[in-house]
């Protein structure tokens, strides 16, 4: 099980209590299809994602962003039980949605530039540090169930 | 995945607003690496103060923000601009590459807290792919 300084848990619900959801979900998921853009293999259905300002101005895109970043209120929630948290949506990640789980590690690092951005000076190196090893947690639970 | 001509010239671009806080921006993201990634504090067992903002992180991050101009400056043939910084790399310094990734991805959320309106996708793509070219570059030598 990780273990979570009460810095960490407070830093966790303080970040996330804060953040503007319709802002910065469909931002990390853009960024991310702009950063790296061979993960737009998985929204074929997406339609035009031809350029940056394409993808930025994408009602699909922003809606699947907000759905995400959605998904991480679960973990917030249960810090000490992540993994048992995303059992399922690890299998369905895998059997249904078929998505590389090295993707979850590149929108980690999307989202990370944007809750930085947004937090500004806010965002110290101990913010951080929370930040990241939360989702990387996050991460490591959504590609246990794959097979 | 090379820098094409719209990258090189996003990259000049953005780096001519951002070369003014090149020292903040240098002390910033070593501070941060050395905190995020406490791994890489292996290579300064030499400094007496490895905490954030500290007089030889400052120094050093502005050292290190030297090289990345350097490279703006050589975007044409980063290999060709770094050669002597690549040879350091290798042959002194010994720093395994896999920290160039690191060091890279705290310069990003750096250049993100700093300039939160100018780092849009578009310049966030272009500074990711030339940091991996000069980390890349600064590896040649390694073997």
């Amino acid at each position: 099980m990780v273990q979570w300084t009460d810095f960490e848990r407070a830093t966790i619900q303080s970040v996330f209590e804060k953040m503007d959801y319709d802002d910065v979900g469909p931002a990390a998921l853009s960024r991310c299809l702009v950063v790296y853009p061979w993960t737009q293999r998985y929204f074929g259905n997406f339609g035009n994602l031809y350029n940056a300002a394409a993808i930025q101005g994408n009602p699909m895109v922003a809606a699947h962003g907000k759905t995400v970043l959605h998904g991480l209120d679960r973990a917030v929630k249960n810090m000490d039980d992540i993994k048992a948290t995303y059992a399922e949506l690890s299998v369905l990640h895998s059997e249904k949605l078929r998505v590389d789980p090295d993707n979850f590690r590149l929108l980690a690092d999307c989202l990370t530039i944007v809750v930085a951005a947004r937090m500004g000076a806010a965002f110290t190196a101990d913010v951080q540090r929370a930040f990241q090893k939360f989702l990387a947690v996050v991460v490591s639970s959504l590609g246990k169930q794959y097979h | 995945m090379t820098l094409t001509a719209k990258d090189k010239k996003m990259v000049k671009a953005f780096w001519a607003k951002v070369a003014g806080k090149a020292e903040d921006i240098g002390c910033d993201a070593l501070s941060r690496m050395l905190v995020v990634y406490p791994q890489t504090k292996t290579y300064f067992s030499h400094w007496k103060d490895l905490s954030p903002g500290s007089a030889p992180v400052r120094k050093h991050g502005g050292t290190i923000m030297g090289g990345i101009s350097l490279a703006v400056a050589s975007i044409d043939d980063i290999s060709a601009g770094l050669l002597s910084l690549s040879e350091l790399h290798a042959f002194q310094l010994r720093v395994d590459p896999a920290n160039f990734k690191i060091l890279s991805h705290n310069i990003l959320v750096v250049l993100a807290v700093l300039f939160p309106n100018d780092f849009n996708p578009e310049a966030h793509v272009a500074m990711d792919k030339f940091l991996a070219a000069v980390g890349r570059a600064l590896s040649e030598k390694y073997r």
